[in-house]
This record gives structure tokens, sequence and C-alpha cells, in this order.
């Protein structure tokens, strides 16, 4: 699904990402783990294509086309999709609005109120985008936007930050739904990244494998949840001896 | 042949005369000698048998040449009132005329005339009161809902005249009605020179929304005069929306708030395209105890326009508030954008008035974010931009907000 070679990206002419190697395949969920500025977001951000990220060496694959170099639309097009961890809010284009860009012509009048309706969000789709949304609504809004567009790569960065226990579990149902986790193991389609800090949504979702990221470059391989035990108890500290 | 009594003629004439050459407060000055007069134009008995150059002139500023969606119609074509119906159904709830029948069928009219704008304000106030071309008189009975538009188009279709009309706009108590100005031109039209004095009376419980938009050429000069006064319980809502270029348009509407709890609203759409000179303004006197206000205007400076969005509140009883929220987007290195709001507390310390003003372009950041939802960057533009020009502040019904975003989105794509 998802292949990047030696990945080295710099933001504002300041090197971020230093050799990244990943592999993604079908129906597989992974999840980045590390430290505050080790280039989490960057790598997501990187692999939608967003202008700022600028590839300076290497190579991004998905499903086998190299996109290196194609812009985000494109991507999105492709079958990539990006939960924000702060999106922006946009005065006067309405919520609803941006469910039918993400549905591309699929809409049937009804998808876009069920997924509103199962994201709590039925009062929302008539507002501004993200306007005046609380931390909980923001995740919400965007994995609706997500549902719309049905990506077969998903993206999610820092899910669960700034979201209440009542919202959590909502959001890891509809982040499991994304990624097919409801079919068997072998029939799943949709592949993720799931960046975390706090590691909480791994109660909610499986991740088939786990991966720090640290000063550009991804230094460890494993369990989700190994890795994810191992930095809750020694935190990053230790980390730094794999550099 | 107008019946104001030859005591007040007189005495408008003399005013008239010595505000002639009186220079406007803004916007640039205006030589109205060079513009000549134009011939008399045949009347018609439908819209349909307008010349089609002149029917797609009067489409493009939102006028409905069938009718259908329209309780009653007012054409006039440069100096000459052509049109004038009233649907069947509505016969009896309003009344449509030219101003000039108006003034010869109601004598009382005469204490309206020159009331909500000053004769002497400027030379263009002046030049219509000496040299009179008509305007429309539309009025809705006591009591009377009306729940279809009413339409009033005024075309130019020679090129370098000038257009003097004079309208009155009159709500009875407890009336209620939507009307569409559509101000339009020919093709061949360029030059030219359009005043229009709009004096609308809104009586206790009474409620207009009232919607005008221009579509003149790069040649072309504007100044309506308009003013409003608001009795109690009364509303007033103006909308003004201008999507193509024009020379120069300086307006600077003023709503008085004379009655217990009466409301006005002022939005503006504003789309600055090659060398426009836009200088709109709006302006909200509280007097009324309760009285309310709001002025919103979105403005988009393209090619090398400027645009100067002006907005005063004057609050003049203690229970009154208002809100003013002006904002502007730069497409253009050349263009120029002024945001100038202006709030006066005058003897009334427990008023609120409040504005907020911004100039900014389109985040990159939201542009990109709607990239990552499968839009190109032309189309996250284009979304964005509609939705900054935002037709539902307008409260119109939703034909004619659909039709306004058409517009709108037809003149993006015209300019982009």
């Amino acid at each position: 699904m998802l292949t990047i070679e030696d990945l080295h990206v710099e933001v504002a002419g300041s090197p971020i990402l230093k050799g990244v190697n990943l592999e993604i395949k079908e129906g597989e969920t992974h999840v980045l783990l590390g430290p505050n500025g080790g280039g989490k977001t960057t790598l997501l951000m990187s692999i939608m294509g967003l202008p700022r990220y600028k590839v300076t060496r290497g190579k991004i694959y998905f499903k086998g086309e190299d996109i290196t170099n194609l812009p985000p639309n494109e991507r999105a097009k492709l079958g990539i999709g990006i939960m924000f961890q702060k999106p922006p809010s946009i005065r006067g284009v309405k919520l609803y609005q941006i469910g039918e860009v993400s549905l591309r012509g699929k809409e049937d009048g009804d998808r876009i109120k069920s997924y509103a309706e199962l994201l709590n969000l039925i009062n929302h789709i008539d507002r501004d985008l993200n306007y005046g949304f609380s931390g909980g609504e923001l995740k919400r809004s965007e994995l609706f936007q997500l549902l719309c567009q049905k990506p077969d790569l998903v993206l999610l960065d820092e899910p669960e930050s700034g979201v209440d226990l009542d919202n959590i579990s909502l959001i890891g149902t509809v982040i499991n739904e994304l990624l097919n986790k409801e079919d068997k193991v072998k029939s799943r389609k949709s592949s993720g990244i799931i960046v975390t800090h706090t590691g909480y949504i791994l109660e909610y979702v499986n991740a088939d494998k786990g991966h720090v990221l640290m000063d550009g470059k991804i230094i460890c391989d494993g369990s989700p949840r190994d890795l994810f035990e191992e930095v809750k108890k020694h935190g990053y500290g230790r980390c730094t001896e794999c550099l | 042949m107008s019946i104001i009594s030859p005591s007040r003629k007189e005495e408008l004439r003399k005013l008239a005369e010595l505000a002639r050459y009186k220079v406007a407060t803004y916007g640039e000055d205006i030589d109205i000698s060079v513009f000549e007069e134009a011939e008399e134009v045949k009347e018609i008995d439908e819209l349909s048998k307008l010349p089609p150059e002149i029917q797609d002139a009067a489409i493009s500023s939102g006028i409905d040449i069938t009718e259908k969606e329209r309780a009653g119609s007012f054409v006039q074509v440069d100096h000459s009132v052509i049109y004038q119906k009233i649907q069947s159904a509505y016969r009896g709830q309003i009344e449509i005329m030219s101003i000039t029948d108006a003034l010869e069928k109601y004598p009382e009219l005469e204490e309206y005339w020159w009331k909500a704008v000053r004769v002497d304000q400027d030379k263009y106030t002046a030049h219509a009161e000496l040299y009179p071309m008509h305007g429309y008189f539309i009025r809705v009975l006591p009591g009377q809902k009306v729940d279809r538009a009413i339409q009033a188009c005024l075309l130019l279709q020679e090129n370098a005249r000038t257009q003097n009309v004079h309208n009155i706009i009159m709500m009875e108590e407890g009336s209620s009605a939507q009307i569409i100005t559509g101000c339009s031109i020919a093709p061949k039209v360029n030059e030219g020179l359009h005043i229009g004095i709009s004096e609308f009376y809104i009586k206790k419980n009474a409620k207009l929304v009232f919607t005008m938009i221009h579509n003149w050429a790069d040649g072309f000069h504007v100044r309506p005069r308009s003013g409003a006064i608001v009795e109690s319980n009364g509303i007033f809502i103006n909308n003004y929306i201008l999507l193509k270029p024009v020379k120069s348009i300086q307006s600077f509407p003023t709503a008085i708030l004379e009655g217990e709890n009466s409301k006005a609203m002022f939005n503006s759409l504003l789309y600055g395209l090659k060398d426009s000179k836009i200088d709109v303004g709006s302006r909200i006197i509280l007097r009324g105890k309760n009285s309310s206000g709001e002025a919103i205007s979105r403005a988009i400076v393209a090619d090398s326009s400027q645009i100067y969005a002006r907005g005063t509140l004057i609050a003049q009883n203690d229970e009154s508030k208002a809100h003013l929220d002006c904002r502007g987007i730069l497409f253009s290195n050349d263009g120029i954008m002024y945001a100038i709001p202006e709030l006066l507390a005058d003897r009334a310390p427990n008023s609120i008035l409040s504005h907020e003003a911004a100039i900014g372009p389109i985040a990159e950041e939201e542009i990109e974010y709607l990239m990552t939802r499968g839009l190109s960057k032309e189309e996250a533009v284009s979304l964005i931009t509609q939705g900054f020009m935002d037709v539902e502040i307008l409260g119109l019904p939703k034909h004619l907000e659909d039709y306004i975003r058409r517009m709108i989105e037809l003149t993006q794509k015209e300019s982009m």
C-alpha cells in the first residue's frame, strides 16, 4: 500500500526527517510513537503532500505509484486521507459542503446525514467548518470528513488529544470502522498510520505494528503495546541510546 | 404633472440650485455636464418584448423576465418608464407606479419627498431635483404580507447618458415585502452616470428586505443616495451586491431608527474588478428605545480595484445597540482596501456599539486543508471565496440566494 524510501524532508529550510524507511501493507495499522518534535506530524504531512513539507531526498510510493511530487488533492483522489491534529476553521464554508467534497460526487443525500448522526454532528453540519468547535467536536468533524472520503490509507495525527472520555470511545469506534477492523484480518483493505503521544487510543484501536520516530528517523520497530509499555516505563530517554 | 405645492417646489429648487456644484464628501468628483440626455423609449406590455440584449442586462441584475416569482414589476429604460405591472393575485396589496404619477395621485407624498435624503446633500441630489427623470413609487398597503418579491429594474441603453431617478418605497403599518432592484446597462453602454435617490419609509411593525444588484461597465459612474426612516418595531434590511466592474461608485445610505424596537441591517457583497473605485458605506442612527442595527460588509479586491468600506454607527438613545462587521480579501498586489468603521455614542452612555474589521489574504493553511480533501488549489480558493461572500447574511428566499450564489461563482470564474 505505502512504501517510503530514505525520506528526507525539511520545513522552512530546517531538516526534520532524515532518512525514513517504512512499509505499510494493505489492511495494516501502524502506530508512530515519539517525543515532540521528533518528526511524526512531518511524516504524515509529507505522505499527504502538504507543500510546506519539502522532500529533499527519497521517494514515497502509494499503491505502486510514485507520489513524491503529487499535490495533496491528487493524493486524496488516489485514496489517502488525513485527520489533522489541529485543523483550521474556515468561515463561510459549511461542514456539509466539505462532506460533499469528500464524497466526490457519491453523495446520495443520506450519507452525510447518517455520518453526522453517528458522530453527533447533526447540529453542526450547517455551521462554518470547525469554527468555534470544541476539541472533541474538531476530532469528530475530521472523522466525519474521513468517513465521507473513505480513504484506503488513513493518516491519524493524535486522534485522542484534547478529547474527553465521553468522546474517545466514539472516536475509537469510527477509526475502527475506517480501518475495517470489523472485517477478518485477511480481508481488511484499509491501512492506517496513527500518531499518538499518549497511547490512549491503543485501548480502543488495535494496531499491527509500532515504530518510534526520533530525531527524524525510525529508530525502533515492534509490537505497539510493547513499545508503548517501554515508553511508559522509561520515557523516550532510553530510546536515545538507539540513535 | 407633479402636484407638489408651488412654494415647496420653489424652496426645493432654490436649495438644489445652491447645491448644484457642491462636491460630495466622498468619491471622485464627476463633471455631470459631459453626459447627454437620453431619448424617449416606448412602453411595452410584456417584459419578454424587451430587446434580447436588454433582457440579458435585466436578468444579470436579478430581474425575472417571466415574472413567475414576482408580485409586480417596474422597468425604466433611460428616461422612460416602459413597464409597470402588478400580478393579479397581488392587486390590492401593493402599488407600483412611476414616481411622477404617484406625486400626482397622492398629494400627501409631498411630506416624504426629500425627507429621508437631503435635496442639497451634494451636486447629485441637486441634479436629480433639477432634472427629474421619473423613478418608482412602491407602496405596500397596511397589514399586507407580500410573499413574492417585487422587482424594479433601472436600465440604460444609450452610451454616455445620465439617468436620474428618484424612488420612494412606502411600507405601510404592519406590512412586509421583499424588493429587488436591478440596475444594469445594455452591452453597448460603457460610459454614463446613474444617480439614484431612494427614500424608504418603514412604518410601525413593517418589514422590508430591499436588495439592490448593480451591474455596470468599466466607464460608468454611479451615485446612489439613499435614506430610510424606520418607525416602532419596523425592520429595514438593505442588501447591496456589486459583482461587475464600474468606473466609480460612491454611496453611503443612512437608516434612521426613530421608533422603539426598530431595526436596520445593511449587508454588502462587493467584488472589486479591473480599475473599479468602490466607496460603499452604511450609516445607522439609533434614536428609538431598544433600536438595534447591524452592518456587514464582505469585499474582494481583485485587479487594480479600490474598495473603501465605510460604516458608521451613531447611538443617540441610551438603550440601543449596533454592530459593524467588515472583512476584506485582497487577491491582487495592485488593489487597495480601506475599511473605515466609526462608532459614535452621542449622549447615550449605556448604548453598546461594536465593530470588527479584518483585511487579509486567504490563509494558505485553509487552501491546503481543502486540498487534502480532494479539491484543486483553484477549487479550494473558489470554495473559500464563495463562503466568504456569504449570501446567507442577506436573508433572502432560497431561490434568490441560489441566484446570487451562481452570480458570485460566475464572477469568480471570469476573474480567475
